[in-house]
């Protein structure tokens, strides 16, 4: 049973709040006859986070791709909540607006850290980034909020100078965490974030991202094959299977009294420890 | 000594054109790298064909023309190009500044100030300054026309994280009028602070097709925090020949023994000095 | 406060053949604030399935399952949230927290959850701990380390730590040794003092029948087993 942790990742009072962050209306995305993903359609609310599961080809990570505005949907709607003007459906907003969403309220972590960092630019480097882009100009504040940042994610500041490359994988991801959340985020978007890792690396990266979505209010929807991160990380879950969401709900509930053949299969294929 | 074989100049007119149309817009939005159909030219890239191309595009039969390579006119690259226009556009040239019309440079700026009737042409290697942080030019010219130019910063942070100042001491990134972040081609910073000036600056970037422009009395601003200032440093030390010590100055070791002396990098500045009667530290043993 | 009204549910096994289990139908049960109702029946009668139920852990096939204004059989999942983490609590046999976290952050948690403050949170954590004889030195450790009977411990201060309106309680007795017993029993009739509506499942019956109000035997919902 899993009802302890649900109660303790629940939200804050204070965030109590009645409009979604995030509503996903009846989205769409073919590769030619292909369909990548189809119908999906869900509200998120600020504070909580979804998890998608469903295995390779599934159409998770197309859909994770349409939300976050790297791929155009076919059809559909994202309703993001801004701050200045509410509701605006990031589908059909101008680039240059989703671009700055991109790198102030949204944040995306992906699967392999290579391709959400700069490998050629140190670790305070990479932190300082999105400060600099949104026009932070002076380097002492800079590089506390970096060395601020760095001790979050548990990298010790003597590393500042270093680059990724020189990183564990572990701490490579933790870094490209750092670098998305330093502006303050509403919105995470998770890529496979533990994939490629080992367990006892994953446990310490979850722990660490169950801590940061609490303490900062954080909205996430995670991707991920791993069920074991789902019932960690998040509060609800929605099952794709080519290209459909076949189940969705609380994530114990799904987990525990899963509906759908083929979430009773995923469910009953992992292994217990 | 003339060759007839050619068009004024050595482009066709129809290139000539297409390069002016270039500048043209290069002008109108000042620090924006225009593409534009780079031809051979007789003499390999790296060599200034950029320059020489935009060179060949303003130059008219009644122009004097100038060529410094860092800052000398007497170096292989600026005598090569000199002769180069002499043969195929028979224009008059000079080594002085002040004389010429369109003076085509490498990696600086003359010392005397330029007038509204001059154009200086620069050589540029790599016009997107952008380039070693971000090497899509997909995505630089993205980041360039929503004006999202952080990661020029990031690039200024890690010459500070790494040396605890900007280090950065040529090609040293600027904004142009407020809006284009540009590579000012591999000038000293210390000629930075001069790209503001009254005379038409453009920039021929051979190999990557690039051609940009800063007009007259343009803003132009360095990058810099405001924690680390931009500073326009040279080494501390006057001209050995002609005493300037408001100048940017070449080292050039003298001997075996590890001797050394600074010079002007502008030769002609500083033989204008020398001739106007200032004397440095080693004019009498090295005047020659 | 809990008003349970007509209640089936059936388990689909789609790989394995389809087949349709029915483990419940025409539950139906209400309890009051301060009253205490145990669940009784053999064991695979349904007790727990009703419990996961209640709470919105497994899916309700047909009837209402009213916990104050909210119907648990058809809320949405974010009105559940909002309810597991202010109305209804639930003490499980087991313990399950995430690694690395101190137990006294993990008792204090669901008060946090609530707006609590946090030195009033970590005050009433304290207390229960002691309560539950806890050593002071384990506070600042993982409970993941603990023994399984300092874990169901650290689990009931845990559930008991928020004043829930509504608790299910499952075996919370179990595997105590007597003054932990008697202590948990005392926390449950505290609840009930302030009103709180409370389920349980108590194998062990003296601690029932200290605790419990009434005894409802869910294997009258319980279909024959036919199929």
């Amino acid at each position: 049973m899993t009802e302890t942790m649900h109660s303790e990742v629940a939200h804050r009072a204070d965030e109590r709040a009645p409009a979604p962050l995030l509503s996903v209306r009846d989205i769409r995305k073919t590769y030619g006859s292909y369909v990548g993903c189809t119908d999906v359609s869900f509200d998120l609310y600020p504070g909580e986070v979804m998890g998608i599961v469903g295995e390779s080809g599934s159409g998770k990570s197309t859909l994770l791709n349409c939300l976050a505005g790297h791929l155009a949907p076919d059809r559909g709607e994202v309703l993001f909540d801004t701050r200045a003007e509410g509701p605006r459906d990031t589908v059909t907003m101008s680039e240059p607006e989703r671009r700055m969403l991109s790198r102030t309220d949204w944040a995306f972590v992906h699967q392999n850290p290579r391709d959400g960092l700069r490998m050629g630019v140190s670790a305070g480097g990479n932190v300082g980034e999105r400060l600099m882009a949104v026009g932070a100009r002076n380097y002492g504040a800079i590089r506390e909020s970096a060395t601020d940042w760095l001790g979050r994610v548990e990298i010790a500041d003597t590393r500042i100078d270093d680059r990724p490359s020189a990183f564990s994988g572990g701490m490579q991801q933790r870094l490209q965490i750092a670098r998305n959340l330093v502006t303050g985020p509403r919105l995470v978007f998770m890529d496979e974030p533990t994939g490629g890792l080992d367990v006892s690396v994953q446990a310490r990266l979850l722990d660490l991202m169950r801590g940061l979505v609490r303490e900062m209010g954080l909205s996430a929807i995670i991707v991920t094959h791993d069920l074991a991160v789902v019932r960690l990380l998040a509060h609800r879950l929605m099952v794709m299977k080519s290209g459909h969401v076949v189940e969705a709900g609380l994530t114990d509930q799904v987990l525990d009294d899963p509906q759908h053949a083929y979430t009773q299969l995923l469910v009953s294929s992992v292994l217990q420890v | 000594m003339t060759d007839q074989a050619y068009n004024f100049a050595y482009l066709d007119e129809q290139t000539k054109r297409m390069i002016r149309r270039a500048i043209l817009k290069g002008v109108a939005i000042p620090g924006y790298q225009v593409p534009f159909a780079s031809r051979e030219m007789p003499m390999p890239y790296g060599w200034g064909t950029g320059g020489v191309q935009v060179s060949a595009a303003c130059l008219t039969p009644s122009d004097t023309f100038k060529v410094i390579d860092q800052g000398a006119d007497d170096t292989t690259n600026a005598v090569s190009i000199r002769k180069f226009f002499e043969r195929t556009a028979q224009v008059a040239t000079t080594e002085h500044t002040a004389e010429a019309t369109v003076i085509q440079t490498r990696h600086r700026i003359p010392e005397a100030p330029l007038g509204e009737d001059q154009i200086l042409v620069y050589q540029v290697p790599i016009p997107e300054p952008l380039r070693f942080l971000e090497p899509r030019e997909t995505e630089t010219r993205k980041m360039h026309s929503l004006e999202e130019y952080g990661l020029m910063h990031v690039k200024l942070y890690e010459d500070i994280a790494r040396h605890g100042h900007i280090a950065t001491s040529y090609a040293y990134p600027v904004k142009v009028e407020g809006r284009y972040v540009m590579d000012p081609s591999p000038i000293p910073k210390f000629d930075n602070p001069k790209l503001e000036m009254a005379a038409i600056q453009l920039f021929g970037a051979g190999r990557e097709q690039r051609i940009y422009a800063i007009p007259p009395y343009t803003r132009v601003v360095s990058l810099d925090f405001e924690d680390h200032p931009f500073d326009p440093s040279k080494a501390d030390h006057p001209c050995d020949l002609c005493g300037a010590d408001h100048t940017y100055l070449d080292e050039v070791i003298v001997d075996d023994a590890g001797g050394r002396m600074f010079v002007c990098s502008d030769t002609d500045y500083c033989a204008g000095r020398q001739a106007a009667g200032h004397r440095g530290r080693l004019s009498e043993e090295d005047a020659a | 406060m809990i008003r349970i009204e007509n209640v089936s549910k059936s388990f689909a096994l789609h790989n394995q053949g389809g087949a349709v289990i029915e483990v419940m139908t025409g539950a139906t049960l209400a309890v009051a604030p301060g009253e205490c109702v145990a669940l009784t029946g053999n064991s695979g009668a349904g007790k727990s399935t009703l419990m996961r139920m209640i709470y919105g852990n497994y899916l309700t096939a047909s009837g209402s399952i009213r916990i104050g204004d909210i119907d648990v059989a058809s809320a949405a999942p974010r009105e559940i949230l909002e309810l597991r983490r202010t109305t209804l609590g639930y003490v499980s046999q087991f313990l399950r927290v995430v690694p690395r976290v101190a137990t006294l952050e993990v008792v204090a948690e669901p008060l946090l959850a609530v707006g609590t403050d946090r030195e009033a949170a970590l005050a009433r954590a304290r207390d229960l701990l002691t309560r539950l004889n806890i050593p002071e030195t384990l506070w600042g450790l993982s409970p993941t380390t603990f023994s399984g009977g300092e874990q169901q411990r650290v689990n009931i201060a845990r559930g008991f730590a928020h004043t829930y309106p509504a608790m299910l309680l499952d075996e919370p007795t179990a595997s105590l040794d007597a003054t932990n017993r008697d202590t948990v029993l005392t926390l449950i009739e505290e609840a009930k003092g302030r009103c709180a509506a409370i389920i349980g499942i108590f194998h062990d019956a003296p601690a029932r029948d200290r605790v419990a109000d009434r005894e409802v035997d869910v294997s009258a919902y319980t279909p024959a087993r036919a199929a």
